[in-house]
């Protein structure tokens, strides 16, 4: 089914360097462990277990960074009782990556039940990170009882509103977004008119050729309303992001990977390190499910983000923790 | 001598029947009152639901004014009990956690869970 001799450019059609169809090839191949990279418009792919004897900077890498998500400290049921035993293996993995990301975007649901001690104990377990820099964003487990202002408190410097803000990284735009609050009955994940607003006047002045990667927690497409895995407003967002040439939408919330690309927009959800959930619509409810314990940490895992100057897309490689 | 021992046995006996007397129409009392268990209106009666497999079960229910209605979270993960309309709002219940509101207004209670909001339910109190 993957054909390893077929990762070169077949088609063309929009004329710029970009085949889809090898591209979503490759995107599939992600999975496995595999680095796609774009180098002088032609998209290649190499297996994870060659990366390791090759020299990534001389694949022209430049931005380097790792997401982790759906922590859920504080969770102890069956589905994993030791969530801060599979954190670890995390980071340590994250910390074994043939190129060290610059830093760590944390894409929501760090701590279970919003309780300080859960938020303590993540950033105790992630002082072992070689990569200092975390970046957060809130999940609906990190704002229960209190609106959001521990997470605020712990982690929104320099933010506004209920957390959101950008930064920029040699020359990539990293957007992070809020879509837990205030959150309707039968409704999705909200962004809010407010937090739109600032998003527009933040990217306005930047040049369409600056790279964008946009974290959130909750899915910003429709991965499955049913479920909740969606975000009502997200088209207009989507909207102020159609100029770029190159977007990355990275979140977590459905504890599962999940991948999909329209026009210069690549979607990607992360694994949790905590515990799995189901496929769409593959059980009654999506809650925690369970794995035989020795599967746990083939369904947990990382990101491994990496950005090559000049290229069109970063390139996105998830493995799992075993 | 006698007269006055008599006197004493009279009071006495007195005494005793105007305390038997007393402690009858006390039970009297007790049985003509009407209690509140027997009483026909709807009692301080209660309710429960359950919240399992991210749902509220039952979905809807129709309940007396005065009810207390009691969820217990039989789930794995965390929910939330709060009215679309501001009427009642949980703090987050983690597994086995309850919490219960007593309705003591007629209408129509929609609410949901504020962490998964896909999840609602409706309480309808007559």
């Amino acid at each position: 089914m993957f054909e390893k001799k077929k990762d070169e450019i077949l088609h063309d059609h929009n004329h710029d360097g970009v085949d889809r169809r090898g591209f979503l090839k490759c995107m599939a191949w992600a999975g496995t462990g595999a680095l796609c990279v774009m180098q002088g418009g032609v998209l290649k792919s190499y297996a994870m277990s060659r990366i390791a004897e090759m020299n990534l900077a001389d694949l022209g890498g430049e931005l380097s960074f790792a997401q982790i998500s759906d922590s859920h400290m504080g969770f102890n049921k069956a589905a994993n009782t030791d969530v801060a035993g599979t954190l670890k293996v995390a980071i340590d993995k994250i910390n074994a990556l043939p190129v060290a990301p610059e830093f760590l975007l944390h894409t929501g649901d760090i701590s279970h039940l919003s309780k300080p001690e859960e938020f303590d104990a993540v950033a105790q377990i992630l002082q072992s990170a070689k990569a200092k820099d975390v970046f957060y964003v809130p999940g609906e487990h990190d704002v229960l009882n209190d609106d959001g202002k521990q997470y605020l408190e712990r982690y929104g410097k320099g933010s506004k509103g209920n957390g959101w803000y950008s930064f920029d990284k040699k020359g990539v735009h990293i957007v992070g977004l809020v879509n837990v609050m205030n959150l309707k009955a039968g409704g999705l994940g909200t962004l809010g008119s407010e937090q739109l607003e600032w998003l527009a006047d933040d990217l306005k002045a930047l040049k369409s050729s600056t790279p964008i990667v946009v974290f959130a927690h909750i899915p910003l497409w429709s991965v499955y309303p049913e479920w909740g895995w969606g975000t009502e407003d997200s088209a207009q967002a989507l909207g102020y992001l159609k100029k770029f040439g190159s977007v990355t939408v990275l979140n977590g919330h459905i504890h599962q990977t999940m991948q999909k690309v329209e026009g210069n927009v690549t979607f990607h959800t992360a694994c949790s390190t905590a515990f799995p959930q189901p496929a769409p619509g593959t059980a009654p409810s999506p809650g925690p499910m369970k794995v035989p314990a020795e599967q746990l940490r083939s369904v947990l895992g990382i990101t491994d983000v990496n950005f090559v100057r000049g290229q069109h897309a970063l390139a996105v490689v998830d493995s799992s923790l075993a | 001598m006698r007269r006055r021992v008599s006197v004493v046995v009279a009071v006495a006996v007195l005494t005793v029947a105007g305390w038997s007397a007393g402690e009858r129409s006390v039970v009297a009392e007790a049985q003509g009152t009407p209690n509140a268990s027997v009483a026909p209106s709807p009692a301080p009666a209660t309710m429960e639901v359950k919240i399992d497999n991210f749902s509220f079960g039952p979905t809807t229910i129709t309940v007396a004014v005065g009810t207390t209605v009691t969820w217990t979270n039989r789930d794995d993960i965390p929910h939330t009990v709060v009215s679309t309309a501001g009427v009642f709002k949980s703090k987050v219940l983690d597994t086995d956690e309850k919490f219960s509101f007593t309705f003591s207004k007629v209408g129509t209670f929609a609410y949901f869970c504020s962490v998964h909001p896909k999840m609602t339910g409706t309480v309808v109190v007559q």
